[in-house]
């Protein structure tokens, strides 16, 4: 802790007195050259011709416009120019400093290279990204913790950038693309659970990618507005493949992160998951427990965007139905759908309970000191 | 006999086609003859494969042929047995998957013809949904026509899973002639396999599958208040049936939640999408997919901001509950008498003119 934060007035801000880890930062490169000095020549020159090919109809341009430019907050861009996340000092006074966080956790969305349709660049992508975010972010401010980015369509490719990271503590987790080509519990990504488990890295799945699919089992839908909320509806069956094909049974000692997708839907998912399980448990034999035991010791969920109940009261009920213990606090900081952490829950919560949301279940999560 | 369903209103029920055989009397002489020169097989849906514990109860599958497909075994074990009313068969055998568009128009109409010959006919306490190839809207509506002036179909049935999301302009004739003849849409769990049952791909076990059905449902009612259908169709009602309810809280707040960031792309959709929702949609009970306290449900229902937008239902002969404990435990006395008879009534026009 800072001296600074120590001797913060309380009055003018009573709540940011708890030092919170920030679950969901996003950093951002000021343009995709900032990626060139960890490439080799061979990779960029093949991006300035071929460019990154994944499976969407526009270079450059979100196939679903957004709602914001640069998806961001209007206040979030900083002096110098560049795009919103781009600047650290600027990050450190608006984030960092202003909410006093004691880590906040990058999940980089652009460029990405899992869902490149050439893989050899996907990994050369993630390990340029990788050596970026270690060399311009976490080696420059220790509060912030990087993922370690893969190529999760090609498993050796992505165990092998596991375990070129693993120990060095500016890493806690391990990321994908949510949009993978196959349910993410298929056979095809165990490798890299199991490397995660190993060297001792969460895995956090950030709401984000392409793949091809549409957007929805029923098609592809015409608006962002439907969009938006689709693409935490695909979190849910994230969570229905993890857990029901044993990737979480086979893995125990896997910590499994589910991020930018909100979370009261977990508790009906549970239900329904725990009911047609003990129907049909048969077919899954490698589950001998109901899927919300497994759920329970092993997931966790990060709370932006915040759910709003239409009773501000039902968020404790929903809370109850979770488990206090499940759920990680996180501002999704430049994007226009920030939660701040100051206002974000619309309920009084006990000293304890906002400690373990805002801090206590984050270091179980993500094994921080 | 009394039962804590007597006089109810059962809005989901199976009786299933037990194979291609029980159709060809109703298909006329071209498709009769495809059928047969062609060899084409039975259309038991991949979603509901009828030998998977979730799509019969043990104690009612019969001993020889598929569930659903008995009648007396029907009366017995879902009409008298819960004392209901009536009973709105869904029959799922999956015709609207037929990639041939006038193949699928035939296969409706013969399992239209069908269920009114085999079922209706020969138990009045049965109601029936009219399935429609969705495949081409023109022909879906030349089948509403056609079996409209029947008063004993009571709503129209599309799939959850299809090739377009529901709400698009494509589909919008169904919904102009399902509210000119007053029929509820039911849309149903069950995909066609257009796509990937989720948007991640081919998913390896069954229960994965009939799990995400919710998703399915969850995007088809996104679609339907986005694209606008209920500011178009004022009078149409929208049942989706055997994907769940305790999912809906969440999802009202967070539809609601998006749409006011969103609204000046969709600037049709005038209210909130919770108002709009409560207002015209409604969800079976069956599965209940409860809680494991049962206060907790009563807490989850609470939560939808409405107590008119469930229907009971059976699901017959799926297996959700046993015995006739069809209602779960923890709902509110006064929940149960609206869900049991009024919502249905208020929700089928066609039912309530029968009762009166």
């Amino acid at each position: 802790m800072s001296l600074s934060s120590d001797l913060r007035e309380p009055a003018t801000r009573p709540q940011a007195r708890l030092q919170m880890i920030d679950c969901d930062v996003h950093h951002a490169m000021r343009s995709e050259t900032d990626l060139y000095p960890y490439l080799s020549a061979k990779w960029r020159r093949h991006l300035e011709t071929y460019g990154a090919r994944r499976p969407v109809p526009y270079v450059h341009s979100a196939p679903y416009p957004k709602a914001a430019p640069a998806l961001s907050r209007k206040d979030a861009w900083p002096a110098n120019g560049g795009p919103p996340g781009s600047d650290l000092a600027f990050m450190q006074e608006q984030l960092l400093d202003r909410y006093d966080v004691e880590y906040g956790l990058l999940h980089l969305l652009s460029p990405s290279g899992m869902d490149q349709r050439d893989q050899d660049l996907g990994a050369a992508i993630c390990r340029a990204i990788n050596e970026w975010q270690y060399r311009e972010w976490t080696q420059k401010e220790p509060r912030l913790k990087a993922a370690v980015v893969v190529p999760g369509e090609d498993a050796a490719a992505s165990v092998a950038e596991i375990e070129h990271w693993a120990g060095n503590p500016d890493f806690v987790q391990v990321s994908m693309i949510t949009h993978s080509i196959e349910p993410l519990g298929r056979r095809r990504y165990w490798p890299i659970y199991e490397a995660a488990a190993r060297n001792g890295f969460a895995v956090g799945l950030h709401t984000s990618g392409y793949n091809g699919h549409a957007v929805t089992p029923t098609g592809w839908a015409s608006f962002y507005a439907e969009e938006h909320q689709e693409v935490a509806i695909s979190q849910q069956a994230v969570v229905t493949s993890l857990v029901c094909e044993g990737v979480l049974a086979r893995n125990p000692d896997l910590r499994v992160v589910i991020v930018e997708a909100g979370f009261a839907w977990a508790a009906s998912l549970l239900w329904r998951l725990d009911r047609h399980w003990a129907r049909m448990r048969d077919e899954v034999a490698h589950l001998t427990r109901p899927p919300s035991a497994y759920i329970g010791e092993q997931m966790w969920f990060t709370t932006q965007q915040m759910d709003e109940p239409e009773r501000a009261e039902d968020m404790r009920r929903i809370i109850d139905w979770i488990g206090w213990d499940r759920l990680l606090f996180a501002t999704d900081y430049p994007h226009w759908d920030f939660d701040d952490p100051e206002t974000a829950f619309k309920i009084r919560m006990s000293e304890e309970e906002r400690r373990k949301i805002f801090r206590d279940n984050a270091r179980t999560a993500y094994r921080l000191s | 006999m009394t039962t804590a369903t007597t006089g109810a209103i059962d809005c989901d029920m199976h009786p299933a086609v037990p194979g291609m055989h029980a159709l060809l009397p109703y298909l006329d002489d071209h498709w009769r003859e495809q059928v047969s020169l062609r060899g084409i097989g039975g259309m038991d849906p991949s979603s509901f494969p009828p030998t998977i514990p979730a799509n019969s109860r043990p104690d009612w599958r019969p001993t020889k042929d598929k569930p659903g497909t008995d009648l007396a075994m029907l009366r017995a074990q879902a009409l008298d047995a819960f004392a209901t009313r009536y009973a709105i068969c869904n029959c799922l055998y999956a015709v609207q998957a037929a990639y041939n568009a006038d193949f699928a128009a035939g296969l409706c109409r013969a399992v239209n013809d069908w269920i009114a010959g085999e079922w209706l006919d020969r138990e009045s306490r049965l109601r029936a949904s009219i399935v429609v190839p969705l495949q081409d809207p023109a022909l879906a509506v030349e089948e509403i026509e056609r079996r409209a002036g029947d008063a004993r179909f009571v709503q129209v049935l599309l799939p959850a899973g299809c090739e377009m999301p529901l709400g698009r302009r494509f589909y919008w004739p169904i919904y102009a002639a399902a509210e000119r003849y007053r029929l509820p849409v039911a849309i149903h769990a069950g995909s066609t396999f257009r796509h990937a049952t989720t948007s991640n791909g081919w998913p390896s076990y069954y229960l994965e599958d009939y799990v995400v059905q919710s998703h399915a449902a969850q995007a088809q009612l996104l679609s339907l208040v986005a694209e606008g259908v209920f500011t178009k169709f004022p009078g149409l009602t929208v049942v989706l049936s055997e994907t769940g309810f305790t999912w809906l809280p969440q999802f009202l707040w967070r539809a609601t939640k998006t749409w006011r960031a969103m609204r000046s792309e969709i600037p049709w959709v005038d209210r909130a999408p919770a108002d709009i929702i409560r207002d015209h949609v409604r969800f079976t009970l069956q599965p209940a997919d409860a809680p494991p306290d049962a206060p907790a449900l009563q807490q989850a229902v609470e939560q939808i901001g409405s107590d008119r937008v469930l229907l009971f239902s059976t699901d017959y002969p799926h297996w959700h509950f046993d015995g006739v404990q069809a209602v779960p435990e923890g709902l509110s006395a006064d929940l149960v008498r609206k869900m049991l008879i009024d919502n249905p009534l208020e929700t089928y026009p066609r039912l309530k003119e029968t009762v009166q």
